[in-house]
C-alpha cells in the first residue's frame, strides 16, 4: 500500500498563513485597532500592541472599556470565523490566493455581546484568546478571555452569540 | 450643582484620547443622561464588503456613553469604571451615516450605577444596538 506523502511543511504553513492574514487585514477596524493573530497550529491568540490613540482614561492611564470589548468581539469574530473556514482551507476548496485579491468569505454577525471587566486595561500589550462553544449552522456561542501581564489574572472576559453566514448556494 | 457636574462630564469625556481618536461629540449631557455622536469613518468598517462600521467601534460609543450618563448623574460624586456592559445588535449601522448614542442612568446606589443605552445613524425609529451595564461609583 502506498501513502501519499505529507506536504512540506513550509506549504502548509504559508497556506494557512495566507488565509488567516486575508481574513484579518481586509477589516479596515481591525487594522485601525493594530490588532494582529499569532498561529499555533490551528490555535489564534489575538495581539493588541499599547498605542496612545487607545487611553480612555487618560488619568489612570488606562485602556478604553471600548477598545477591550472591541479587541474581545475581534478575537471572537476571527477565531469563530477560523474555525468553520479551518476545513476549506485544508482540503484546498478555499484558495488563499483568492482571499488576498479581496474576495473574502462571509463573515459571523454579532447578536450580542457581554463583556465583564475584571481589572483595568494597562498600557501596555494586551492578548486575548476565544473559544467556540458552539457552533450550529445559524447560531454559535463563543467565549473570550483578554489578559495583559500574566495570564492568571484576565483583564476582561467576554460572552457573546453570532448568526453564521449563509453558505454559497 | 448639577450643571457643574455636566460640565466635568463633558471636560473629562472631551480629554479621552480614543473619544477623540473616533471623533466624538457630546451634543446633550446632564442629569444622569448624555447623547454622544461619533460620525462614520472608513477606518472603522468591520465588513469590507458592505462598508458596515464594526460592532466594536459602536460598543465603544456606548461605553463612552454611558459613562458620561453615570458622571453627570446627580448623585455621582465623581468618576466611574464599566463593571459590565452588554450590547444587542438589532441591525447594521447604514454605511455612511453617523451613529448617535443616548445613555440613562436610571439608578445609582453608593458603589453601583445601572445604565440603559441605545444606538442609532440616521433612522431614529429603529435602533442599531441597545446596551445595558453596571458601573462602578467612584469616591471624589
Amino acid at each position: 500500500m502506498v501513502r501519499k506523502p505529507p506536504e512540506p511543511v513550509q506549504i502548509v504553513k504559508q497556506r494557512r498563513d495566507a488565509a488567516l492574514a486575508a481574513l484579518v487585514e481586509g477589516v479596515p477596524y481591525i487594522r485601525y485597532l493594530g490588532i494582529t493573530f499569532e498561529r499555533h497550529g490551528d490555535e489564534l491568540t489575538a495581539v493588541l500592541p499599547f498605542d496612545e490613540k487607545l487611553i480612555g482614561n487618560p488619568f489612570l492611564p488606562a485602556l478604553h472599556g471600548g477598545v477591550t470589548a472591541a479587541f474581545l468581539e475581534t478575537a471572537a469574530i476571527i477565531t469563530l470565523s477560523w474555525s468553520y473556514l479551518w476545513e476549506d482551507i485544508e482540503n484546498g476548496k478555499l484558495d488563499p490566493d483568492t482571499l488576498t485579491h479581496g474576495d473574502l468569505p462571509r463573515l459571523p454577525k454579532t447578536i450580542d455581546f457581554t463583556v465583564d471587566y475584571l481589572r483595568s486595561g494597562l498600557p501596555r500589550d494586551a492578548y486575548a484568546r476565544a473559544r467556540v462553544t458552539r457552533s450550529g449552522r445559524r447560531y454559535a456561542s463563543v467565549q473570550a478571555e483578554a489578559w495583559q501581564d500574566n495570564r492568571d489574572r484576565p483583564m476582561a472576559q467576554a460572552t457573546a452569540h453570532f448568526l453564521m453566514p449563509r453558505p454559497k448556494s | 450643582m448639577t450643571a457643574d457636574k455636566a460640565t466635568i462630564a463633558k471636560q473629562f469625556i472631551e480629554i479621552i484620547p480614543h473619544a477623540k481618536a473616533l471623533g466624538m461629540q457630546i451634543t446633550q449631557i446632564g442629569d444622569g443622561l448624555a447623547e454622544i455622536t461619533m460620525p462614520y469613518d472608513d477606518a472603522l468598517i468591520g465588513d469590507p464588503k458592505t462598508g458596515v462600521i464594526h460592532g466594536g467601534a459602536v460598543s465603544t460609543l456606548m461605553d463612552t456613553c454611558s459613562g458620561a450618563a453615570v458622571m453627570s448623574h446627580p448623585d455621582s460624586p465623581a468618576g466611574t469604571a464599566t463593571i459590565n456592559l452588554r450590547i444587542d445588535y438589532m441591525r447594521a449601522a447604514t454605511p455612511g451615516q453617523a451613529i448617535t448614542a443616548h445613555a440613562e442612568c436610571y439608578h445609582i446606589t453608593r458603589n453601583v450605577a445601572f445604565v440603559r443605552a441605545k444606538a442609532f445613524d440616521a433612522d431614529f425609529d429603529n435602533p442599531v444596538a441597545t446596551a445595558a451595564g453596571a458601573f462602578t461609583v467612584e469616591a471624589k
